[in-house]
Formats: C-alpha cells, structure tokens, sequence
C-alpha cells in the first residue's frame, strides 16, 4: 500500500497549490533586498540566511493539507483497515511531500539566489545546503501536520510547533551557504538524516493519538 | 463455519464513561450481528472497537480481515468515482460496481455524487474489499429504496458466500440477524 500511497501524495500535492509555497519562497526572496538595502556585499552575506528563512516559512504554507483532510474524511481509518501501519502512512506522507515541495523549491532557489545577489559557487553552495534540508523540512512538516490534526485553530499552531524544530537545521543549513563549511553542510545532513528518522515515528504515534 | 471475531470480556470506556463491560463476541462466518441501543450507548463505538480503530478497556479481541463502512467516504474527492474506489485495491471492484449499480457513475468525480450516491459507493467500497467481515456502521443512512434492496441482496450474497456482517442500523434489515443490545 506504501507506492500507491506516495503516488496518491504526490498526484494531491501536484494538482493541489503545490506552486504556492514557492511563490511563497520567491516572494520572500525578493523582499529581503528592499528590505535590507541594495548593497551587493552585505546580501551576499545574508543571502544565504535568508533564503532559508524563506524556505521554512515556504514549508508552514502546506502543513494543513497533508494530513487533516485525510483525517477527517476517515481515510486513515481505512489505512488501518488495510493493514498500513501508521509509520507505514507517515513515511509514505513524508516521501510524497517531498517529492512535490523539494524539486520544485530547488527550482526557486535558482532565482531566489540571484534576487538576493549569489552566484556561481554561492549557488552551488545554496542548492546542497537546501537539497539536504528539503527532505528534512518535509519530516517536519508532516509530523507537526499529524500532531495538530483535528485541533481548532491549528493554523497558528503549526507554525509555532515547527519553527523552534526547524532550528538546528537552520544553524547548519545556513551555515553551510558560507565559503568553505564543509563541516557545517555535513552537521546539516546528519540533523536532516536525525529528523527523517525520526519523524515517522512521532507522526505514527500522532495519529494513533488524533483517533482514541 | 470460521471463526470471524472473538472477543472476550470486552469494556469499552469513551470520554470517561463506561460504555459497557464483559461483553463476549463471537462471531462465525454466516452470522450476521444486528447492534441496537439507544443514541449514544456505543453502537458505532463499538464497531470502531471491533474495526481496530479504538482499544479495549480490558478484553481481547481477534477478528479476520475486516472491511468498514462508516460516515465518512474515505474517497479522494478529485477523482472518477472508479479510481477513487480503484485506490483501495479491491479485488471485486467491478462485482460491487454492479451490485450497487455504480457502473454508469464510475467516470463521474466523486464530488459531484449526491448523498445517496456517496452512501451507495461506501458499501462497494466494502464490497470490493473482498473482506470476510463487514462492519456497516448506519448502513441504511440516505438509502432509497433500490439503495435498500441493494444492500440487502449484498448482504444475503456475502453470509451466504461464508461471511459475516456486524451492523449498527435503526432500521430493520431482512433476514435472519442476531440482536445485540448496547447499553441496557
């Protein structure tokens, strides 16, 4: 049931507003020029924070989507009958979102970087750095989707709940956009590889917990 | 005859309140199971118990496979009616297409069906599934009377074929069923 479940996840993300966290992105991008001054040598240096405080605002927009509606209409009920575990549904939710937010946000990042002035290596630097987020970002996403599944008002809660989470993927995602952080781009990957293993278990206890 | 569920000194608790106690279960395959009760005496509580949605408060329960029909439709909206049910992998898709007279509407998104339709499609949902138990939750909910009939002959085919149905309904459903109150 896992394959049909991350095509069934990519085709609702796909036919769904999978464009509006990156527009989302891209805007965020271009604000922060106007927003900080025009000055080449001071954006090049906060170009790469910065396109990723737009990346994990991008990854909030999705969050109500992924799991509530499904929820709500009893198919993760019938998940269950069928034999999915939960953390069989959460890795599949995690592959299938991944799969439409990361792509297509790597794609962003291309004019996102040259709005906040980086190029060449830079860019090079600011695709690793948000390739290896991406999935993590998704595993996010889709836990705190599961956690507040059901809640009233779980708009403003979602983003309370994932930013602090999203922290130590920043610290080195960010990081490792500077000239010569190696280090830092492998600390990202091993706090990203921390969350992708780690979400699908918090995700499956989630929803065990959303139906008692 | 199989054995479809047994279950042993069943108590369910929901919302802090005692739904029922030492309730034994046993189901073979042919059985039908009729639950009556009051508004809120645990009809539905208790099929989600049986489906595996809800946990017992003590008791065990074993159960074959088992296919729901609930309030919910559990069908992506989106989609033609046939590949919204397709999703499920039912093997006897088409023989519940026809038993419920779905066929025509197959190509038709799942959103557009109307309420008894929506109704009509969850049961071959559970048709489909090819599930020796059916848990029909409110079966007769926004049926008419070809609906009805529908269901009914579905139902006598499945018993007969060794199956069992366990069913929360306010109506009466023809043939032979054994009654299990709730709450008394």
């Amino acid at each position: 049931m896992i394959a049909p479940l991350i095509a069934r996840e990519v085709r609702r993300g796909l036919t769904g507003a999978a464009w509006l966290p990156v527009v989302f992105f891209l805007l965020v991008a271009a604000i922060v020029p106007f927003a900080v001054g025009p000055d080449p040598r001071l954006l090049a240096r906060i170009g790469g924070g910065a396109l990723w405080i737009a990346a994990l605002t991008a990854a909030l927009l999705p969050i109500e989507r992924l799991v509530e509606p499904d929820r709500a209409d009893g198919i993760l009920d019938q998940l269950r009958l069928s034999g999915t575990s939960e953390e069989g549904v959460a890795m599949a939710k995690i592959a299938g979102h991944w799969l439409t937010f990361g792509p297509l946000m790597l794609l962003a990042a291309v004019p996102a970087s040259i709005l906040v002035g980086l190029d060449g290596p830079a860019l090079m630097r600011i695709m690793a750095s948000l390739a290896i987020g991406a999935p993590a970002l998704a595993a996010l996403a889709v836990a705190v989707a599961a956690l507040t599944a059901g809640l009233p008002r779980s708009g403003s809660l979602v983003g309370l709940l994932l930013m602090p989470l999203a922290i130590p993927l920043v610290i080195f995602g960010a990081a490792a956009t500077g000239a010569g952080q190696d280090g830092a781009l492998k600390l990202e990957a091993a706090v990203a590889l921390l969350m992708l293993v780690g979400a699908p278990f918090v995700t499956g206890a989630a929803l065990r917990a959303a139906r008692a | 005859m199989s054995r479809l569920i047994e279950a042993r000194g069943l108590a369910l608790v929901r919302g802090g309140r005692l739904l029922f106690e030492e309730l034994d279960i046993v189901v073979d395959g042919g059985d039908g199971l009729h639950l009556t009760g009051r508004n809120g005496s645990g009809k539905s509580s208790f099929i989600r118990l049986i489906a595996g949605l809800l946990r017992p408060y003590a008791g065990t329960i074993e159960r074959a496979e088992t296919a729901l029909a609930d309030e919910h439709l559990a069908l992506d909206r989106e989609l033609p009616l046939g590949r919204a049910l397709a999703f499920w992998r039912g093997p006897k898709l088409g023989e519940a297409l026809t038993a419920f007279d779905l066929d025509r509407l197959a190509d038709v998104p799942v959103r557009m069906l109307s309420t008894g339709q929506g109704r009509r499609a969850r049961l071959a949902r559970v048709m489909a599934s090819g599930a020796p138990l059916w848990l029909l939750d409110e079966p007769l909910n926004g049926l008419d009377e070809a609906g009805s009939r529908q269901l009914a002959s579905a139902i006598a085919g499945h018993r007969d074929a060794g199956g069992a149905v366990v069913t929360a309904s306010h109506g009466p459903l023809p043939g032979e069923w054994r009654t299990l109150e709730l709450g008394a």
